[in-house]
């Protein structure tokens, strides 16, 4: 296959052949940018929560006195027991992707000098650790004598479970037991390490602090009530969480049932990252539009270029070229094409992929999304060149002798 | 002329109906999904009180009694802060705001208890932000000195618990206290709910909440202390509140006060009020530093806290990349129509029409492409704004297409159009018409 003559003929139509380009260019520059939001939306989605999701479900309650609490928890907790199928009714201050209730600034010395960065503390009374199904990785499990009570957020004084990925953060290459930190005066002492325990603002903090959580045993009082965790077999979950809300007229009249928090974990993940799942979709449908705008694009300008090498295709075509001669030649003009797009568009992928950096916290386009979206346009370009190209090669020889 | 010109585009658009079909498909794709975007941008960054939003203020202090790292004063104030500014009446007008929740039932309306939104706030509130009325009015400055129990509730509530009768008079039951309401809102509903806009840096561009609607419950910001005791949250705290402390007296920020200023010396008087009043407390001993005290009207604080939601932004600029690649796509094929045509234009030189009379064609053309586009973007941003208003967000219901956006709709198809058919237009016209005759 001879290139300068395909050459020879783009340098005729440069304003076209430019225009061409530059749209495949935009076109490959938001598509990888496209793709790259679209990966990192979804992957967010994925995020380990940690606990056992398909056998949890939270009841919320407001309105209550809190001078009642006590009195009030201790009557949820016995009443819901008795609910057929409930396993478990623990006391705790928030869960994952519920309502984010325990963060705070925490530091590894007394004074507060050396700061350890804002975590998350899940403050929550007995049989709560198991009902959440936290996998120890290192330590104990909670003792009757590690739920103190809870004075304003936390204990003042406490045994702690840190997640892995705050374990290391606060103390790489040390046994992370025994190890004490604060929040002003409160002060915390490790005694196990957890798996994973996603913070309620799961995945807004950055995919480094998404697991900065603490569990610290608390008992159950006017500052750690009126949130519930229920736990029962996947399978009777909704049941149970049904007989539960409505129990709640009986069990705590004076309480008012919040409906819109009180769910099952699954309910509450899924509304969570409902906006991640929207604009992953409106990318796609983006991307969608973009490859057919850029292919109709290639299909008028390669009709409109067919047409008028009419007399030219009929000359080759009579002076001994094959119909795959035709073919390729057309097919061959846009590979040429799309490369040049292609490599200014990656240059453009770069350029926005700085830009989202500075305004969504989006870390660098990786490498591989070039190729991939390279490959994609050139699977484009030669789809949409190939019916103008079928008909350029259906010319016959005789076309030559036409008005010439 | 231009009626000709118009004939000979239709004319021309007719002859070849699939490359016509698909310049018009591109532009309405781009027009639909660009304006789509913009008119949510347009609605969402909006000004909540036009004409009066530069005399709302929005002053801040640094109340903290050590020296705090933080560059920026809280975006809330504490309570004796708050008072204090508010007391002093040195604005033409000024409310204290926060928002709490608390249990509320009407004795006479058999419905179950429900947890509403209070707004806490004074007098001023409801004049400063043109708050609309549908029965009854808002209380007076005597009511807020006096602690009455009085309430203004919003007409969803209204609507909820006495079906949108007249309940002025009636009674409500906040917690334990009973409270006369004395006035029922219009419909109000304001973009964003710009008076409890706060901490909006910190939410990473997830700021869809702010867009929710207004309280239900307005109370006397005295009056909603003492009937909502311990209900009341802090933004956030310099330091651990002690247990037992009242929030009042907690070293937290959790009240907004909000000022009206009519003229820049009054601006500038008030400014001057701020720094004085910091200088004051610091000598008292109760703030470390004087000189971080902060004013941003209206719609800098909206600014200050990012209130459009990143996700929208992010889709606007989506948007017009896609419109981008759709002019690019139109300029490519409206080349190949004009040049298609050369011949036709050779005849038109060699008969005289000049370059100019050439150009004009060509971009009539483009225009009338670019109106047909606009029609397609028309219908296809409206099918758009009806996806969006689907959608479980906040500000779902906000979205609607208005008039300047549906004539924008147009002008930008047009100008699209136009501008894509400029270059194709300019090749047409130095078609040299000697070349063409000869190839007839």
């Amino acid at each position: 296959m001879q290139i300068r003559p395909i050459f020879a003929a783009l340098r005729k139509h440069r304003l076209a052949t430019l225009l061409l380009a530059l749209e495949i260019a935009l076109a490959c520059a938001v598509l990888c940018n496209a793709c790259f939001l679209i990966v990192s939306r979804v992957q967010q989605t994925h995020v380990q929560s940690g606990v056992d999701e398909r056998a949890l479900a939270v009841l919320k309650i407001t309105g209550y006195d809190a001078a009642s609490a006590t009195d009030l928890n201790a009557r949820v907790v016995s009443g819901l027991s008795g609910i057929a199928g409930m396993q478990s009714v623990s006391v705790i201050n928030s869960v994952p992707f519920g309502e984010d209730n325990g963060a705070a600034g925490i530091s590894l010395d007394a004074g507060g000098k050396h700061s350890g960065g804002v975590v998350n503390f899940y403050v929550a009374g007995p049989g709560s650790f198991n009902a959440l199904g936290l996998k120890l990785l290192a330590g104990r499990e909670p003792q009757a004598d590690d739920y103190q009570p809870v004075s304003s957020f936390v204990p003042a004084d406490a045994s702690a479970w840190v997640t892995r990925a705050l374990a290391d953060h606060l103390w790489p290459n040390t046994d992370p037991l025994g190890s004490q930190f604060w929040v002003e005066k409160f002060h915390f002492r490790v005694a196990g390490v957890v798996a994973n325990m996603v913070r309620p603002s799961g995945g807004e903090s950055g995919p480094g602090m998404i697991q900065w959580s603490v569990f610290v045993p608390g008992q159950p009082g006017a500052h750690l009530s009126g949130l519930y965790l229920l736990r029962a077999s996947p399978s009777q979950l909704p049941r149970v969480l049904r007989d539960a809300r409505d129990a709640m007229s009986k069990i705590a009249p004076d309480a008012v049932v919040d409906t819109k928090a009180s769910q099952t974990m699954q309910v509450l993940r899924e509304r969570y990252f409902q906006q991640n799942r929207i604009m992953a979709g409106i990318l796609l449908g983006v991307i969608c539009a973009l490859l057919l705008v850029t292919a109709l694009g290639i299909v008028g300008l390669a009709s409109f270029w067919v047409q008028q090498r009419r007399r030219q295709i009929g000359v080759r075509r009579a002076l001994g070229a094959t119909r795959g001669d035709i073919l390729s030649y057309f097919q061959t003009e846009n590979f040429l094409i799309v490369s040049g797009g292609i490599v200014l568009g990656m240059v453009l992928a770069f350029a926005i992929n700085l830009l989202l950096m500075q305004h969504y916290e989006l870390p660098r386009l990786p490498l591989y999304y070039l190729p991939i979206g390279a490959l994609s346009l050139y699977v484009i370009g030669q789809l949409a060149v190939l019916g103008p190209a079928l008909r350029a090669a259906a010319v016959p020889p005789v076309e030559a002798t036409r008005s010439v | 002329m231009f009626a000709y010109y118009m004939d000979l585009a239709l004319r021309s658009l007719r002859r070849s109906p699939v490359l016509t079909a698909l310049m018009v498909l591109a532009i309405a794709v781009g027009i639909g999904a660009s304006m789509t975007t913009l008119t949510v941008m347009h609605l969402l960054s909006g000004d909540p009180l036009p004409g009066r939003s530069q005399h709302i203020f929005y002053p801040q202090v640094d109340p903290t009694s050590h020296l705090n790292p933080h560059s920026h004063p809280y975006d809330m104030m504490d309570y004796h802060s708050a008072v204090d500014l508010w007391s002093a009446q040195r604005a033409d007008r000024q409310a204290l705001v926060t928002v709490s929740a608390l249990r509320l039932t009407a004795p006479t309306v058999n419905q179950p208890a429900l947890m509403a939104q209070m707004l806490s706030t004074t007098t001023d509130f409801f004049p400063m932000f043109a708050v609309p009325f549908q029965y009854g009015n808002a209380w007076t400055a005597q009511d807020d000195a006096r602690h009455a129990r009085v309430a203004v509730i919003s007409a969803d509530l209204n609507n909820k618990l006495f079906q949108g009768a007249d309940s002025v008079g009636r009674t409500l039951r906040l917690k334990d206290v009973d409270v006369r309401i004395i006035g029922v809102l219009a419909p109000w509903r304001p973009s964003p709910q710009f008076y409890d806009v706060v901490g909006g840096r910190f939410s990473d561009g997830d700021t869809a909440s702010f867009y929710g609607r207004p309280q239900d419950v307005f109370m006397p910001f005295f009056s909603s202390l003492e009937v909502n005791d311990g209900g009341f949250n802090p933004f956030t705290c310099w330091s651990a509140p002690d247990p037992g402390v009242k929030l009042q007296n907690s070293t937290c920020v959790w009240v907004a006060l909000w000022v009206q200023l009519n003229s820049t010396a009054k601006v500038g008087a008030y400014r001057d009020y701020l720094a004085a009043y910091a200088e004051q407390q610091k000598a008292l001993g109760r703030f470390a530093r004087a000189n971080n005290t902060r004013m941003f009207d209206l719609m800098q604080w909206l600014d200050f806290n990012r209130v459009v939601p990143s996700d929208v932004r992010l889709q606007t600029w989506l948007a017009f990349a896609f419109l981008a690649i759709c002019l690019f796509n139109t300029i490519g094929l409206l080349l190949a129509k004009f040049l298609r045509r050369a011949g036709e234009i050779g005849v038109r030189r060699a008969l005289g029409a000049s370059r100019t009379a050439v150009f004009a064609q060509c971009l009539v053309e483009a225009g009338m492409i670019g109106l047909l586009g606009g029609l397609g973007g028309l219908l296809l941003t409206m099918l758009g704004l009806w996806l969006i208003r689907r959608q479980p967000v906040e500000y779902a219901d906000l979205i609607h297409l208005d008039p300047s956006m549906f004539g924008l709709t147009f002008a930008l198809a047009i100008a699209a159009s136009l501008l894509a058919g400029v270059l194709p237009a300019l090749r047409a016209s130095r078609v040299a018409p000697a070349l063409q005759l000869k190839t007839l």
